[in-house]
């Protein structure tokens, strides 16, 4: 095969990156995305210690950004564009981004943890700030005046006294390449650079803070965007994966004469548990995947019944535990001597990403190894390790492009999807489009793990809290690392024989998972839950939209609340005593004025067939403040919740974009609010039956309450602090302490079932 | 595989593709419409709407065979260069979506559910909408889209 032509970054940019043009804020102008598509050879990462290696200005004055940081359907593409603007002073409209190709872009880690705003975009507004300062340097040497003397209004230097003498930022980098050392440190989500440009006072902004509109949102709503799924390349076949018919079943043979009648079908590719079809055209490959005839070993049990799955979490022997680091006094001893003790457990099920689209990529792996991926996995770079180890080829022959997917919320499997593509493309030679079907995600991607909690607390004659004990058990949340980096983290990898070897232990902890208190004693414990099988399982855990938050924060917030009921204190007041936290209780306050609360204990006193109750809940995630409380209806006969009203107070510091982030946290309430009341992995002893849109329930619109309010709280001086995560974490709990101010009922496991309320309410009148 | 015609936004398209087959991998694969997305396949999503005659309808379940002389709108026809549609107009400035993979689904049932009801109460919307999944939980936004739409012809009525 002839080799690929080989384009360096500075040629892609000058041949194809005309066409890789962004939308003008300004009048969101429609063009479509180009995909850097054959573009040809790969070639290095390049180093971030260049300023080039960021940033470009074109003689038009457009600005060119490259970053290693990707859209995830939040908006941070629009934010980082403000960013940017505001450094150089340019309109936002200038400002276009090339994210996650590892040919084009610098290694950030990705995207994850909700970290894009709060470190991701510091190298960019550096960069910025530095362009700015030589820009200005040029700009004096050709007007003749000391930078001093100079100001710029959308990329136009002038001289203050003399505004006749002007030039443009693409006049003054049309004179050479814009470009300086830069200072590196740190890696991954932590990469930064320096250089010579200091970046504005924030409270100089006039661009950051401002609600543009997001950039990506009217060409998507026009269907002028372009998602992965929509990747076609010359030659391009089409794939699709057949799984093990049970976790952990092996591959024992094929009959592949039962789909070689089917027109356009290609080849089966078989590779130890590994089995896919290829074929010319996508219904083809749909087919094929449907009729191939495939024996596998017989079902063994490998999961305990479901039934007694919290049971098996809290008994089975932990792979690893952890003592948290807030651990003070003597919590066991202050327990054991307190007027009143409180105990409860909590349970939160195996959730699934159940991605929008469910997984797609385009491989084209050459023989000699060089091999393009389009994928709209969070972590290109880290792809791109993985994938060369998967080929056993360096890195530098690989290039991941990242394009667009479907929102991702952590790990879901767009990764494994790309990766069988990888494995199909290396088998027929040519490039293979992997599309998942629903089961393929739903069933097999990587799950989101099941967290049990056990807590104690002890109370004094005045209701005084004299002592916390916390244990979780909780399956890893890094089983599968969310940094895709080797060939056994794919589960395409791992059906080939491919060990998993970079998982980690990650715990559910107090204080980090959910918002600490400060009693005088403390003693919290977490430990991790061995997986069921070592490779290739369908129950594999992993990130999933702030990994243990949701499970941690609904346990201690609702064991708060019943604490607070103990003490007969209002919900608000009782956590306003123990917080120490200004920024929280401040969430908190500004919550509870919107919504108009009233003090007083939990429950409130009726017995009303159908009762409103309002229940409230807290989350700190990485520096952000989040108080959510909730407004539901609840009808004792039938256990039906309707949740009637959420109100939200989200404090991340420094806010970019008011406009984008208030979609955030509205979806990041109505998302959450669908894992707090419906969703639940549910499987058998050697399956999971979680397939499909019925069988793993999602929020609907039936489910959304009739107002939804997002009060946003702004500190321009306190640098930003992530928003994709924060306010996913309080919502079970705030809707659950509502079920118990409107019954009395308390319901202790995830999610918050008409069944589960109705068990409730009926162990209330028993007791 | 068979030609068959099929009138997509105006225009008759002539492919060559397995009667069975189902529109959405017609009109993704082999007329390279895009916003007809892959969800589900099993009708249970709506990210793959299309308007059939002014119905809005599952194309991932809709063998290409069944469709004869009936006329498909995409989401990519319901704007031109000249004019934007009222509906798409109102999401957009609701800045309606998160990652908007699913959006073809909700702005194609909204704009059905609005054609023939232009003012539909609370009930009547939610009804149309609930067999949509936006997976991001957008449906706020989305709501506020279409009682801006409805609003907007009310305006104009």
């Amino acid at each position: 095969m002839a080799p690929k032509t080989a384009l360096s970054r500075r040629e892609f940019v000058q041949t194809a990156g005309g066409l890789l043009i962004g939308f003008s804020l300004a009048d969101a102008s429609i063009l479509p995305r180009v995909f850097a598509a054959a573009l040809g050879d790969t070639v290095q990462t390049p180093s971030p210690a260049r300023l080039d290696a960021w940033m470009r200005i074109e003689k038009d004055g457009a600005i060119r950004v490259f970053t290693g940081k990707v859209e995830i359907g939040m908006g941070v593409e629009t934010g980082f564009a403000q960013i940017v603007a505001e450094e150089l002073n340019v309109a936002p409209g200038r400002v276009s981004f090339v994210m996650g190709d590892t040919s084009l872009t610098t290694d950030q880690g990705g995207v994850g943890g909700s970290t894009s705003i709060m470190m991701g975009a510091k190298p960019l507004r550096n960069v910025a700030a530095t362009a700015h300062a030589l820009l200005l340097q040029l700009a004096s040497q050709k007007l003749g005046a000391p930078v001093e003397d100079l100001q710029v209004r959308d990329g136009i230097v002038s001289v203050r006294s003399d505004r006749s003498k002007r030039v443009s930022y693409g006049e003054l980098a049309g004179d050479g390449d814009l470009n300086d050392a830069l200072q590196v440190s740190g890696r991954g989500f932590g990469l930064n650079v320096e250089g010579t440009g200091k970046p504005k006072d924030p409270a100089d902004y006039t661009v950051v803070g401002k609600p543009l509109p997001r950039v990506d949102m009217a060409p998507k709503i026009l269907g002028k965007w372009q998602y992965v799924t929509d990747v076609r390349v010359p030659g391009m076949l089409h794939g699709r994966v057949v799984r093990p018919e049970s976790a952990g079943a092996k591959f024992v043979s094929v009959d592949e004469e039962s789909v070689k009648a089917i027109p356009g079908y290609v080849k089966t590719v078989v590779n130890g548990n590994f089995v896919g079809v290829v074929a010319e055209t996508e219904w083809a490959a749909m087919r094929s995947a449907q009729m191939l005839k495939v024996t596998w070993s017989a079902a063994e049990p490998t999961f305990p019944p479901q039934g007694t799955i919290y049971d098996y979490m809290r008994t089975a022997t932990p792979k690893a535990s952890r003592d948290s680091k807030l651990n003070k006094g003597d919590a066991d001893g202050a327990i054991a001597s307190a007027a009143k003790k409180v105990e409860a457990t909590y349970d939160w099920p195996f959730q699934s990403h159940a991605t929008m689209g469910p997984g797609c990529a385009v491989a084209d792996v050459h023989t000699d190894g060089v091999t393009t991926i389009w994928s709209g996995g969070q972590k290109p770079h880290a792809l791109q390790q993985g994938f060369a180890e998967l080929l056993h080829v360096s890195p530098d022959k690989v290039r991941v492009i990242w394009v667009e997917d479907a929102g991702s919320y952590g790990r879901p499997g767009f990764e494994d999807a790309a990766a069988d593509a990888v494995l199909l493309s290396q088998a027929v030679g040519k490039p293979v489009r992997v599309q998942w079907s629903r089961a393929d995600m739903t069933a097999w991607g990587a799950k989101g793990p099941a967290v049990v909690c056990d807590l104690a607390a002890g109370l004094d004659a005045n209701g005084e809290v004299t002592a916390m004990r916390f244990t979780s058990h909780a399956f890893s949340g890094s089983e599968i690392n969310p940094l895709p980096s080797t060939a056994g983290n794919f589960l395409g990898g791992q059906l080939t024989g491919v060990p998993n070897t970079s998982g980690f232990d990650e715990f559910a902890q107090w204080g980090s998972e959910c918002a600490a208190y400060t009693f005088p004693n403390v003693h919290a414990d977490g430990h991790v839950v061995p997986g069921f099988l070592a490779s290739s399982s369908p129950m594999r855990t992993t990130h999933l939209r702030d990994p243990e938050g949701p499970a941690t924060t609904f346990a201690a917030e609702s064991f708060i609340d019943e604490l607070a009921a103990a003490a007969g204190a209002d919900p608000i007041d009782f956590r306003m005593k123990y917080l120490d936290d200004d920024r929280m209780k401040t969430a908190l306050t500004k919550a509870a004025e919107q919504y108009g609360w009233k003090k007083r204990p939990s429950p409130q006193k009726t017995t009303a067939e159908v009762s409103v109750g309002r229940g409230v809940a807290v989350g700190l995630r990485g520096g952000t403040r989040v108080a959510t409380i909730a407004e539901v209806e609840v009808n004792r006969s039938t256990g039906i919740v309707r949740v009637k009203r959420l109100v939200c107070a989200h404090d991340c510091g420094l806010i970019v974009n008011p406009g984008a982030l208030r979609g955030t946290v509205a979806a990041n309430l109505i998302q959450s609010l669908g894992r707090s009341l419906k969703e639940e992995v549910t499987f058998d002893q050697s399956h999971v039956t979680s397939v499909d849109w019925n069988s793993y329930q999602v929020a609907r619109a039936s489910d959304v309450p009739e107002r939804v309010e997002v009060i946003l709280i702004d500190h321009p001086e306190i640098a930003p602090s992530g928003a994709g995560e924060p306010s996913s974490r309080p919502t079970a709990a705030a809707i659950n302490n509502a079920i118990f101010d409107a019954t009395g009922a308390r319901v202790r496991q995830g999610p918050l079932t008409r069944a589960r309320v109705q068990q409730a309410i009926a162990a209330l009148h028993s007791a | 595989m068979a030609r068959t015609t099929l009138k997509v936004n105006g225009k008759a398209h002539e492919v060559d593709a397995d009667p069975e087959c189902p529109l959405l991998y017609v009109l993704r694969d082999d007329l390279a419409m895009n916003n007809p997305r892959f969800g589900c396949g099993l009708g249970q999503c709506g990210a793959c709407t299309v308007l059939l005659d002014g119905n809005a309808v599952r194309s991932c379940r809709l063998p290409i065979r069944s469709i004869g002389s009936k006329e498909v709108i995409t989401l990519e026809g319901l704007s031109t260069d000249q004019s934007i549609d009222p509906v798409q107009q109102a999401f957009i400035e609701e800045q309606a979506f998160q990652c908007g993979y699913c959006l073809n689904g909700w702005v194609m049932t909204a704009k059905a559910l609005l054609e023939k009801n232009p003012h539909p109460t609370e009930a009547e919307m939610r009804r149309s909408f609930e067999s949509l999944v936006c997976r991001c939980g957008s449906h706020v936004g989305i709501f506020n889209a279409v009682r801006r739409a409805a609003e907007s012809t009310k305006r104009s009525a």
